[in-house]
């Protein structure tokens, strides 16, 4: 039976400066700050960056081994009180959310982050005055051939052959983009005039040169074999996905984590088959990008050729089978049945009419903006407005957001995604984390995706291993959390 | 195109009701097609002052 899907989204926005030092690692330590600083959080509590040894096995916790933590080149690093991580990384801004269970728990957090960068960029600007200005946008590109990431991860079973893994999922990820592309003015492929293609699917897919690969900087991969579970790693495999575009409909990315986790169930359980692996997928990542008409065909494995339509209706298909013989437990099944449906309608509609999903589909609602806006003004293909356009669809100023104004459906209240901006998901460990972080700030000296370290003031610092995903959660530690009144209590009743 | 691709979809289609569906996605294009009117009716005023400059001058350091 597949692992439950607890999955997580990291993204990394664009920053620019405008009237004033445009230095992108300065200023995203300026705006991660002010956030932090406005948060009044105790700014001691850095990201863990040691391998220290445990001193402590919480109740339920169970702890082969510390995992090597990630090492970037980082300059500011916070953790925040709904489990988030706040970060500069290479020369971006980024934030990735609390671990979840489910797709909508993903858009949730997503949503959550967003919020907090536009209240980073309030409070920035508190400080800067009004001789400069820190702009963000959620988008993977500047349309000069630079891009960035917005990365899924989805927790996946050890004993998974990952050759296989690799070969079955590359299929989602060359044609999912058909509803989950963000959509971009010009072409970025190295070679090839920006104005060779006026609009494609994709934000990313110029960028993808490799099958499969360790890389997610140069020569990037569709598939990413980085190999970090920041969990148990004799049971657990992170999948790190870096192969999508960051969405600003929240549908988009309710369908992009959605089908994702449900394709890894049936990879994971030996029910997807071999009938869609691909037999280039390289090239066919940026001829399905390149084709908004979605008419197009790529060459399959076994010979056969097939649109991205084709691909994703089989992939379906496939998972309604799934369904009926295995249920849908492993990715909230309430959920999963609303990603079924949604699945089958984005396609529906995309197969007759692309416009008609224009309220979920980013690069439907941007190419409507684009094509209204060329036609009125009678501008060619590229034109530089064409090109501000895209680029303020991604704004993440609420006064200057194209997206905001395109119709896009939404599934979650602002209320919601504002409480969680400060609360963890009540699902995984990340609510031990973030209500930790919350009730005990000053007792805590590190955290890491899989250990928290309290100083309480007595022996060594304390560690307390978080190596299953699933354990911390509200039901698991809630009541106890609740009902202690120090770090030390705490910590006591957790080695009992 | 491959056969076993047409039966697959030819399946699907039996196994729903592509008519009822389509018909629903069209009603929501109406409604998009007038809303984004309105949108490009004001673009003009939310467009960043001197866009085109702007769009210039938005260089990224590449990231992961």
């Amino acid at each position: 039976m597949a692992l439950p899907k607890v999955l997580g989204i990291e993204t990394e926005y664009g920053i620019f400066v405008r009237g004033g030092d445009n230095n992108p690692v300065s200023a995203s330590s300026l705006l991660i700050n002010a956030y932090v600083a406005a948060q009044r959080q105790a700014s001691r509590i850095g990201w863990d960056f040691e391998d220290e040894q445990p001193t402590t096995d919480a109740r339920g916790f169970t702890m082969d081994e510390s995992i090597a933590p990630e090492v970037e080149t980082t300059l500011v690093n916070a953790v925040l009180t709904n489990g988030a991580r706040y970060y500069v990384d290479h020369a971006h801004p980024e934030i990735s959310t609390p671990e979840v269970t489910d797709a909508r728990e993903a858009v949730v957090w997503d949503r959550a982050a967003d919020e907090i960068v536009r209240d980073s960029m309030t409070y920035a600007r508190d400080l800067l005055g009004d001789s400069s200005e820190i702009i963000i946008h959620k988008n993977n590109s500047d349309g000069k051939g630079n891009s960035y990431g917005c990365h899924e991860n989805y927790l996946v079973a050890r004993e998974l052959p990952f050759g296989r893994l690799t070969s079955q999922i590359t299929p989602h990820f060359v044609t999912r983009q058909i509803f989950a592309g963000a959509g971009k003015v010009g072409c970025e492929l190295p070679g090839r005039p920006n104005d060779d293609i006026g609009y494609q699917i994709s934000q990313r897919a110029d960028f993808f040169e490799e099958e499969v690969g360790l890389e997610t900087t140069l020569k990037r991969p569709i598939v990413n074999t980085r190999d970090e579970p920041h969990a148990d790693p004799l049971k657990y495999r992170r999948l790190h996905v870096i192969v999508g575009d960051a969405n600003m409909s929240e549908v988009a990315t309710y369908l992009k984590v959605g089908t994702t986790a449900i394709v890894l169930s049936m990879i994971e359980d030996d029910e997807l088959g071999d009938d869609w692996i691909l037999g280039n997928p390289v090239p066919a990542i940026r001829q399905v990008s390149h084709d908004p008409s979605l008419n197009q065909t790529i060459m399959l494995r076994n010979g056969n050729r097939a649109t991205a339509l084709e691909v994703q209706w089989g992939l379906f298909e496939r998972a309604q089978k799934y369904v009926q013989a295995r249920g849908l437990a492993a990715v909230g099944a309430d959920v999963g049945a609303d990603v079924m449906e949604k699945w089958e309608h984005v396609l529906t509609g995309l197969e007759h009419d692309p416009d008609s999903v224009a309220h979920w589909v980013d690069w439907v609602a941007k190419r409507r903006i684009v094509e209204g806006y060329s036609d009125r003004y009678d501008l060619k293909p590229g034109a530089q407005r064409l090109k501000a356009i895209d680029l303020q669809y991604h704004d993440m100023r609420a006064d200057k957001c194209l997206a905001l104004r395109a119709g896009l459906d939404t599934l979650v209240t602002g209320a919601e995604a504002r409480a969680a901006m400060t609360e963890p998901p009540e699902t995984t460990r990340a609510y031990f984390r973030g209500r930790c972080l919350d009730k005990f700030p000053d007792d805590i000296v590190a955290a890491n995706w899989d250990s928290l370290v309290f100083d309480i003031g007595r022996d060594p610092l304390r560690r307390v291993p978080m190596m299953e995903p699933l354990r911390g959660t509200a039901d698991h530690v809630g009541t106890l959390i609740d009902t202690s009144a120090t770090a030390r209590e705490l910590l006591d009743r957790l080695g009992q | 195109m491959a056969e076993r691709i047409q039966k697959s979809k030819t399946t699907h289609e039996k196994s729903e009701t592509p008519d009822t569906a389509a018909d629903a996605v069209t009603e929501t294009g109406e409604k998009i097609k007038a809303d984004i009117d309105d949108l490009l009716d004001e673009i003009d005023d939310v467009l960043e002052t001197n866009a085109e400059d702007f769009v210039k001058s938005y260089v990224q350091k590449g990231g992961q």
